[in-house]
């Protein structure tokens, strides 16, 4: 699960570096004709830093997003329950590896990434930097994010670069065993006691804005952003993803007879567009920046995890090793 | 300043950890999370061995470990493979045009060998020279 193909306003205003014309215009001529770029490929600078970028953020936000989860392996309410969260959050560790494979063939080393991610230098999606409250959280996050997670990830697996793709469709694969088992969930929550369906209202009404927030405010449509969707490293605007996600699953959550907090949320019935309230960006902008509810208690632990193993990982280490970049 | 995490989970709790300075230093040396190995999936007997990702790992034994958790946790498996990155000699993707021309080459394919034109002129040749 992830959060987004959002480019941050500074990168969006960056200007293109100018590379060799010969080189890139024969580049911008095999992404068009639909062939994938491959690692070791000549490449342009700036393609290659946001994809860098992306791919770390998405690995990050698996990495992370297995997180607010995990805590409820412990809790969960009988043994298939428990077998299935501790299934997908392991599935989520496994998409962190593979993204980080597909990030490590354009040069950056995965230990690098990690200093990156625990030093607060690359970010990761802001969905978790929420807690989880109660069982019910489950329910939405392993429903409605990975839902937007899927509508992200699709759109990312038809892009340009091959190691990224090749991933993406094996984790679209294991997210939709994540977006049937959380729907499982928030069905029989729905449909229980009116203790359950409380605690499934509650936990929709505060993970709505999240949720709303999960692809971005809407892209700045510079000369920056048109190339990278040119190069098919963005692949649909931050507003249509968003769009699509609320004509799948609003009505899912409606037939239900559940409520969404969000008064202005409706149908346009002349665009066919979904009309919403402002989902309060000022916030999405603090916790970006590192003061949302968990951020400090996500990098601690993903911090301790690494401190922690340091010993094993050095005792294990044979004299003879030698890093490599992987092949792809 | 570091300040101890109050967290909702108890087993954070009792970890004792305090918030991370943004801008201290690396918390992990280059080489910690040791080489590449790249791994090698077959499905079922009689199928091929199919290359489906890496793992970072010390040596082959956890490398197969490691490939095993994330290469085999679901459907079938019937057999890995893993090979030190180091060991795999690739060509350059900038060398793909050595291969342009093997497409042309239908003199090895069976397509390119195609008689039944002939056989059936001579065999019309043949009736006409015999019908009497």
């Amino acid at each position: 699960m992830y959060g987004g193909g959002y480019i941050p306003k500074e990168e969006a205003r960056k200007a293109v570096v100018n590379d060799d014309p010969e080189m890139l215009a024969a580049f911008e001529e095999r992404v068009a004709r639909g062939e994938k770029v491959e690692p070791r490929d000549w490449m342009p600078t700036e393609y290659r830093r946001q994809l860098i970028r992306m791919i770390e953020q998405h690995a990050h936000s698996d990495i992370i997003g297995a997180l607010p989860e995990g805590t409820w392996i412990t809790r969960a309410p009988g043994f298939r329950r428990k077998l299935a969260l501790m299934a997908k959050v392991q599935d989520e560790v496994g998409h962190a590896q593979l993204l980080y494979s597909a990030a490590e063939t354009l040069g950056k080393s995965r230990e690098a990434m990690i200093n990156d991610l625990i030093n607060g230098k690359s970010k990761y999606s802001n969905v978790f930097n929420y807690p989880a409250k109660t069982w019910a959280d489950v329910a939405v996050i392993g429903f409605l994010i990975d839902a937007a997670a899927i509508v992200n990830q699709v759109a990312n697996s038809k892009g340009s670069y091959g190691p990224y793709c090749r991933a993406l469709e094996r984790i679209c694969y294991e997210e939709s065993f994540h977006l049937k088992q959380g729907h499982s969930v928030f069905v029989y929550l729905a449909t229980g006691t009116p203790l359950q369906r409380s605690m499934l209202q509650d936990a929709l009404n505060r993970w709505w804005k999240p949720i709303m927030h999960f692809f971005g405010p809407s892209d700045e449509m510079s000369e920056h952003t048109l190339t990278l969707m040119k190069w098919k490293v963005k692949m649909a605007t931050n507003d249509d993803m968003r769009q699509q996600f609320l004509s799948l699953y609003v009505p899912k959550i409606q037939e239900l007879g559940l409520s969404l907090p969000d008064a202005e949320l409706r149908k346009d019935p002349d665009s066919g567009k979904w009309l919403f309230g402002d989902p309060d960006w000022a916030e999405f902008f603090a916790v970006i920046r590192g003061n949302g509810p968990c951020n400090a208690e996500r990098l601690a632990v993903r911090k301790a995890a690494e401190v922690n193993g340091a010993w094993v990982r050095k005792a294990l280490q044979q004299a003879d090793a030698r890093y490599v970049t992987p092949l792809a | 300043m570091s300040v101890e995490i109050q967290s909702l989970d108890p087993r954070i709790n009792r970890l004792g950890l305090h918030t991370h300075e943004p801008g201290s230093p690396d918390t992990l040396p280059p080489h910690d999370h040791w080489g590449t190995y790249q791994v090698f999936h077959q499905k079922k007997r009689g199928d091929r061995h199919t290359a489906v990702g890496i793992v970072h790992a010390p040596g082959a034994e956890l490398a197969m470990a490691y490939a095993k958790e994330q290469f085999g946790r679901r459907g079938e498996t019937a057999n890995l493979w893993v090979v030190d990155t180091r060991h795999v000699m690739a060509l350059d993707y900038a060398d793909q045009d050595m291969f342009a021309t093997t497409p042309e080459k239908s003199y090895r394919d069976p397509g390119g060998y195609k008689v039944n034109d002939k056989i059936d002129a001579y065999r019309e040749k043949m009736s006409h020279e015999h019908t009497p």
